[in-house]
């Protein structure tokens, strides 16, 4: 099994749906964070069989919304002094605006006359989670 | 104040309100020639249309009110880079209610946020058309008594066509409803239709690409035309646009009292010999929308039954 170090202070985003880690990094736009962060694919989990974790050495703020409408099984571990000090798990959200975008080309978001228009996608099949535009009902399909 | 942008923005109570009311004003237009004196209703219609600018126009007519506004986008400031936000808060000084339709999903929406007056959605690309949807339902209760227990066929392009799509969300509600969808494989319906709205409603529906062999067990055809403009490449419009095409002879096979609608314009899916058929009642049914507006702009403009 690979060893990675535990963290001192930071935040491990475990239980990602194996092969997600990298979808969740871009969103999270941790290529910014100038930290050390170490992606692991492919790990065992006796949950999940196989499954991804990001570790973050930095006490950065993580948007829940955003974790719980690409996969909502995550679990965030916040750590301070080596310990887990607290953990989250996130809940679907109802509504999310500015968190992730509407692709269909036929939607006014995409008009750019459009100016500052916000992109809403509501929850519209919780069992499934199902995210569609507010504005077109084009369903999100960035899910892990 | 409220706008209309879905069809399902209007609960089953409050759209049996506004056919009552569509069926009251055809039976006595007169009645209601004046109930909207002095209002102004503005038609900004981003893209082309004959049949629902001219029925809205006719409508607010009909009561005794005004019309303004724009047949084309590049009529409006729209040419030089208006958002639809900016538009409807100029408009909502001019006019008291206003019909908007947009080549973009969901422009109707933008404009409901910051308006100041009702906003009827008057089609927003392949998305939503309620006021179809309300001339289809009053078409089909002015002609058949009743919208439950109705076997409906709806027949062509059930992938892109907006009319369909908020019809079948608009029947759900109604007991008895079924559907048969019929389409060639490449226009079916969107699967969410199905699973988000058919299969949680409970309504019973089935899928064949034979018009001839459904057409004894229906009681409304619904045909559409495959849409040219909904499609990025026209080599796949011109393979699927004749796909279903109602003759007499397939009309043959149907009930005497079977309904044929169609939202218009019509190509070649309904063939002109079927047109003086007692059973074609397309051409009504354009009547019918008239009708179905005028109920719809007196109840967002909450004016009260005439003296």
């Amino acid at each position: 099994m690979l060893n990675i170090g535990g963290l001192h202070e930071g935040v491990v985003i475990d239980h990602i749906k194996a092969g997600g880690a990298m979808q969740i990094y871009n969103y999270l736009d941790l290529e910014k964070v100038d930290t050390s962060v170490a992606i692991i694919k492919n790990a065992k989990s006796s949950k999940m069989g196989k499954k991804d974790i990001i570790k973050i050495e930095a006490p950065i703020t993580v948007d829940l919304d955003l974790l719980a409408v690409l996969d909502s099984n995550i679990t965030l571990n916040f750590i301070e002094n080596d310990k887990i000090v607290r953990k989250a798990h996130p809940n679907l959200p109802d509504k999310v605006t500015n968190i992730i975008k509407c692709k269909n080309p036929r939607c006014i978001t995409s008009d750019p006359c459009e100016r500052g228009l916000q992109h809403t996608f509501k929850l519209t099949d919780p069992k499934n989670r199902i995210y569609r535009c507010i504005y077109c009902d084009q369903k999100f399909k960035g899910q892990l | 104040m409220r706008h209309i942008i879905s069809p399902l923005d209007l609960s089953v109570d409050e759209l049996n309100d506004v056919l009552d009311l569509a069926g009251r004003i055809y039976r006595d237009p007169k009645r209601y020639s004046k109930v909207c004196d002095g209002m102004k209703l503005a038609t900004l219609f981003y893209e082309p249309s004959t049949r629902t600018r001219l029925s809205f126009e006719t409508a607010m007519m009909n009561l005794g009110g005004n019309v303004l506004g724009f047949s084309s986008a590049s009529c409006s400031s729209a040419s030089k880079g208006e958002s639809v936000a900016d538009t409807i808060r100029i408009v909502s000084n001019y006019a008291d209610i206003c019909a908007m339709r947009h080549y973009k999903e969901g422009a109707p929406l933008v404009a409901a946020k910051y308006s100041g007056i009702p906003v009827i959605n008057a089609g927003d690309g392949g998305h939503n058309h309620p006021t179809q949807t309300l001339t289809d339902l009053l078409t089909m209760k002015e002609l058949k008594g009743s919208l439950e227990g109705l076997t409906i066929g709806l027949c062509g392009d059930l992938k892109f066509g907006r009319t369909v799509h908020s019809l079948i969300n608009a029947m759900v509600r109604y007991p008895g409803t079924k559907f048969v969808l019929i389409a060639p494989d490449e226009l079916k319906i969107p699967t969410y239709l199905k699973t988000e709205t058919l299969d949680v409603y409970h309504v019973p529906y089935k899928e064949t690409g034979n018009l001839e062999e459904v057409l004894p067990e229906l009681d409304v055809l619904y045909m559409t035309r495959v849409q040219q403009e909904r499609f990025f490449n026209e080599e796949d419009y011109i393979r699927l646009k004749d796909s279903f095409i109602l003759d007499r002879a397939k009309l043959n096979l149907a009930k005497e009292d079977m309904l044929v609608l169609h939202p218009l314009p019509r190509i070649n899916e309904i063939a002109t010999d079927v047109d003086d058929d007692p059973r074609a009642v397309y051409f009504k049914q354009a009547k019918y929308g008239v009708y179905a507006r005028m109920a719809l702009i007196m109840t967002l403009l909450e004016i009260p039954e005439p003296q």
